[in-house]
Parts: structure tokens; sequence; C-alpha cells
């Protein structure tokens, strides 16, 4: 199973969760032309509430779509982590919203004020994005500039600048810009 | 007097996105529609098939086709057998309770032989159940849900691209045999995404109604059917004059309500499909070369099955699956000549035994058939598959 990498998703309905984990999953599926399958917790709450959204990345045809051992999880909310961080084995890297996830007591665990940077940006919405800027630059599941275009793709044209800031403060959070010559 | 107003055909392949797209079940089964040349929707949304409903409201007028959404189920399938005899083809989509209320029209749609999809995302029942939670609860159903004798054929789709492939299939399908064909989804395949490449138009197979060959006469028979079984269909509007009706009817199409006619109708109406099963049939087989023990799993418990197969595999175990594309007709033939080679045939099923029953009558007591049932709401994972198989080999 070491050819399956599972990446689960986990906030409060409203902040993108699901769409966050679709857009991975074209980014893999389409730009990569890898394997990827794309699954949502799925229930009458609308907004609000604990909701999570998960991919399954592979090199080969993914068959059961189920988190089993997640290699990532992102936590975006404080009831998401009480309901889902628990699904975080010991081997798998947390990522999670300072501001509103109480710190893990783990080790591979990165916090971001993943909100905070969005708001800065004019728009608390693209936290989700800011979120997948941080995955592309923290783990290997995926190919960072496979995702910046799936990212891009999934937004109306007049808001392309302002996710793709949001995704490049995510992906260089907590790290010095690297400068190609 | 002025002309009825028609509306202009849209161009052949007009409904094709051809690419690479990451979608869902339920919009692949909707792309396969349009693709197919459906023009005519008629639904009343429910989860967890509102989503093909969505992409048809979506797509359809700009296609020169029709979307309705109906009062209820009962009237959506009423309004897609209408389209067809419009010579529309056309599609419904539902899930459990409107699939409920739809086997009155479907009846009414197998009798007078009118081509046109039925999708059914299944989810967990009885009546309205767990609305947002998978099931595979409806097989039966799609079989001996309307009273009456009826031939069958419904498609179980394992995967998004799958959901495109046998949309067409179904519409396909459906004009070549002249009848409604059901689509048989679940909720984990609508919902789930994953690549699915729409080809090119020409290289997507469309079967086209079959229309009569001679022009309208006093003495045409419209239901007059050709060596298999299928007659031609004059559709309203094409100067032929056809009666259609749920009673028993001669080759003219008028209720003749005598024992000779209904078993000539009813046993053709059987015939057309048991005859033409061999084309209809479609199955996946995985390792059943020299399986021990096979299972045999459809839809989305079929992901579940293949990962399980292969696990057992590596650890040397002869395991192999059988996954049934078309439900119904069920390939008898296939799963009767693994029993005789196979110790036990393990069945995991998002139901309480519905195909496992149907394997059981195959097997004919050669070969023990382990049933796993399981009530809806979450599918087997592949490990509870792969400890029965062991289990059922010690």
């Amino acid at each position: 199973m070491s050819d399956r990498t599972e990446i689960l998703f986990a906030g409060f309905g409203g902040q993108g969760i699901v769409l966050a984990a679709t857009i991975l999953g074209r980014a893999v599926a389409i730009h990569e032309g890898r394997h990827a399958v794309q699954i949502q917790s799925y229930g009458p709450e609308a907004r609000g509430g604990a909701c999570s959204a998960s991919v399954v990345v592979s090199d080969r045809p993914v068959d059961y779509p189920y988190v089993r051992d997640p290699g990532v999880v992102v936590l975006m909310s404080r009831a998401a982590a009480e309901k889902y961080g628990g699904m975080a084995g010991p081997g798998a890297v947390v990522l999670y919203d300072e501001d509103l996830v109480p710190r893990p007591d783990r080790a591979g665990a990165h916090p971001i004020p993943a909100t905070r940077i969005a708001a800065g940006l004019g728009a608390r919405m693209a936290a989700n994005v800011v979120m997948l800027g941080f995955l592309a630059g923290r783990t290997d599941a995926v190919d960072p500039d496979a995702l910046k275009r799936a990212v891009l793709e999934a937004v109306p044209a007049k808001h392309r600048s302002l996710n793709e800031k949001a995704f490049l403060a995510g992906m260089t959070h907590g790290r010095p810009l690297e400068v190609h010559a | 007097m002025s002309e009825p107003a028609v509306l202009p055909s849209p161009p052949a392949g007009a409904g094709v996105r051809t690419g690479s797209w990451f979608l869902n079940g339920d919009e692949a089964v909707a792309e396969g529609a349009l693709a197919a040349g459906c023009r005519f929707f008629g639904g009343y949304p429910i989860t967890p098939a509102t989503e093909i409903a969505e992409v048809m409201a979506r797509r359809l007028p700009g296609l020169g086709g029709v979307y309705i959404q109906m009062e209820d189920e009962i009237a959506s399938l009423a309004a897609v057998l209408g389209a067809s005899w419009g010579a529309r083809k056309s599609m419904t989509a539902t899930s459990g309770p409107g699939f409920s209320l739809m086997m009155e029209n479907y009846g009414l749609g197998l009798m007078t032989e009118t081509p046109c999809v039925i999708v059914d995302v299944m989810r967990a029942g009885p009546s309205t159940g767990l609305p947002t939670a998978t099931s595979q609860g409806d097989v039966m159903q799609a079989r001996w849900g309307t009273h009456g004798d009826v031939g069958v054929i419904a498609l179980v789709p394992s995967s998004p691209q799958e959901c495109f492939d046998l949309t067409v299939e179904a519409f396909n399908l459906s004009e070549e045999y002249r009848m409604p064909v059901v689509v048989l989804a679940d909720e984990v395949i609508g919902h789930m995404r994953e690549r699915v490449v729409i080809p090119p138009a020409s290289e997507i197979r469309i079967v086209e109604r079959r229309v009569p060959g001679a022009p309208p006469s006093p003495g045409f028979l419209p239901f007059e059917p050709g060596e298999d079984l299928v007659p031609p269909m004059a559709c309203a509007g094409e100067g032929y004059r056809v009666h259609v009706t749920g009673l028993t009817h001669d080759e003219r199409g008028y209720p003749v309500l005598d024992a000779p006619t209904q078993r000539r109708l009813v046993g053709r109406l059987l015939e057309k499909v048991r005859r033409n099963a061999p084309r209809i049939l479609r199955c996946e087989e995985v390792s059943t070369e020299d399986a021990e023990v096979l299972v045999v799993a459809y839809g989305s418990v079929a992901r579940s099955a293949r990962e399980a197969v292969r696990v057992l595999r590596g650890k040397g175990v002869k395991a192999g699956l059988l996954r049934p594309i078309t439900v119904w007709p069920f390939p008898t033939t296939r799963v009767r000549a693994l029993a005789r080679r196979v110790r036990a045939i393990v069945v995991p099923e998002v139901n309480f035994g519905q195909v496992a029953y149907e394997v059981d009558r195959c097997a004919r007591g050669r070969a023990r058939v382990s049933l796993m049932p399981l009530l809806g709401g979450s599918i087997h994972a592949p490990g509870e598959i792969a400890d029965r198989v062991e289990e059922v080999l010690r």
C-alpha cells in the first residue's frame, strides 16, 4: 500500500473543505496524469458543523476510495480537529490553522494562520487555498505547479490574482522564498 | 393556421464534452446521457441523484433540449415516456423513494416498448431511509419492482468513468431493444470524483432509433417485430398512425384482451431480452482462471473486492473477482461455470442479500455461497472481504 497516499481535509462547512480536496484531486488526476479519487463526508448539514473531504492519490488506479491511514491531515476548525484529528497516525503530517485549532501534542504538526493570512489578502474565503499552498510546500503529496494550476482553474478570472497570492503565501509560509536565477 | 413550432435539431455530437475531467459519478452520468444524444430530462431532484438533474438543467437548453422539473417521480417518468414517443432520447434520474414511485410507469414503458433511461442512484431504504448514505438495496426492485412478467436490463457502474460509459451504453441498449434501461449507481459512486475521459464524438458508438422501413400506409403495423423481436418505432409527428396502450395489444397496437395475444406479446417482450442476453451481458473478471474462492461484487463494493483480491493474491491465496456490469440480465452461465471450479463464493453487497440469492441459484449447491450483508450507510472494507475469503477456505 506504499503506492497510496491519503490526504484528509477537515473543517467546518463553508470553509471550502470539499473544494480544496477537489482541486487537489484534479491536480493529480488531470495535470499530473496520476490517479486520484476524491470523496467527502456527506450529510444534511450545510454550514457550520464538522465536515471532511479526502483524496487518495496513487501511481496506479485507486480501488478503495476511503481513508484508512492518512499521510496528510489538514485541520481547519476545533470541532473538525476533535472529530477527525485522531485519524492521523504517528507518521502523518498534520497541517493546521493555528488560530482555529489547538496545537496538537504530537510530532509532524505544522501550524499556519491560514485564515488570518487570507484575511490579510482581503478574502478569508481563500484560507483553503492558503492551506493548499502550505500542503504543496510541506509535503510531496502533489506537484506544486500542478496544484497551483488546478487552483487557478477553479476560481473565476477576477479572483485569480488573489488566489495565486494566497497559494504562494501558504507555500512559502515559515520558509524563505527561494529565488531562482 | 401557422405551422407547429419545431425545435431545431442540434448537430450530432454537440453534447459531447471531449476531454479529461475530474467528475463525480452523477455528473458523468449526465455527460454520458448528453453524449448519447439525450435531449429530454423529466425529473424530481432527490439526494443523492440531484447533481444529475443539475447538469441536465444547465446543459440541455443550450443543446436544443428540454428539461422539466415535474411534480413527482410518477409524472417524471410519464413525461420521459411521452418525450420518447415524441422521438427524443429521454432520461430521468432518481433514488429509492422516487424509483418506487416510478414502478408503475416502468411497467408501462416496458409494455409499450418505449426507449428511455432510468437512473437510480441507490441510497439506504426502505422508504425515505438514510437519504445521504449508500446502499445496493434496489437491485431486485429493478428486476421485479413492477408487476407482471418482465425482461429488464440494468447496468451497474463502479466508477465515474463507467457512469459515463454505461449511460451511453444504456441509451444504446434502450434504442436497440426498444425498452427502458436502468442504470443502477449508488451514492458512493454518484458522489465520488475521479478522472473521466470523454472521447471525441466520432469515437463514441451511438445507436439511433430504428424507424419503419415503409412510408405511412393504412396497413401499417407499429408493433410488428423484426427478426430480433424488436419492432421499429414510429413516433408522433412522423405521419404514422400509432396507438399506444399498457393493455395487452396486437401488432396494430390495439387492445386485444385474450390469452393468445397475451402470450404472443408478453412472450416476445421476455424473449427479446432472453434471446439477446449474450449480446447484452457484460461482466469483468479478475484472476478467476485458477481461483479457489470467487468474490462476486458490483458497484462501489467491487472496488473493495478488487483490492481484497489483489492483497490475497499477494499472500498466495487463490481468490478471484467476478463483477457483473449488467446485473440484469445476470451472468448466469458464467457464474454457473465458475461455481463448478471454486470451493466457495463470497458475495459482499450493501443490502441484506439480493445478488447473493441469484449467485446461489446459479451455484446449484456446487459451491458454498457466503453472503456478506451490510444494511447501508457504508461499504465493506477490503480487509473484511479478504478475511471472509480466508475464513471460507479454512
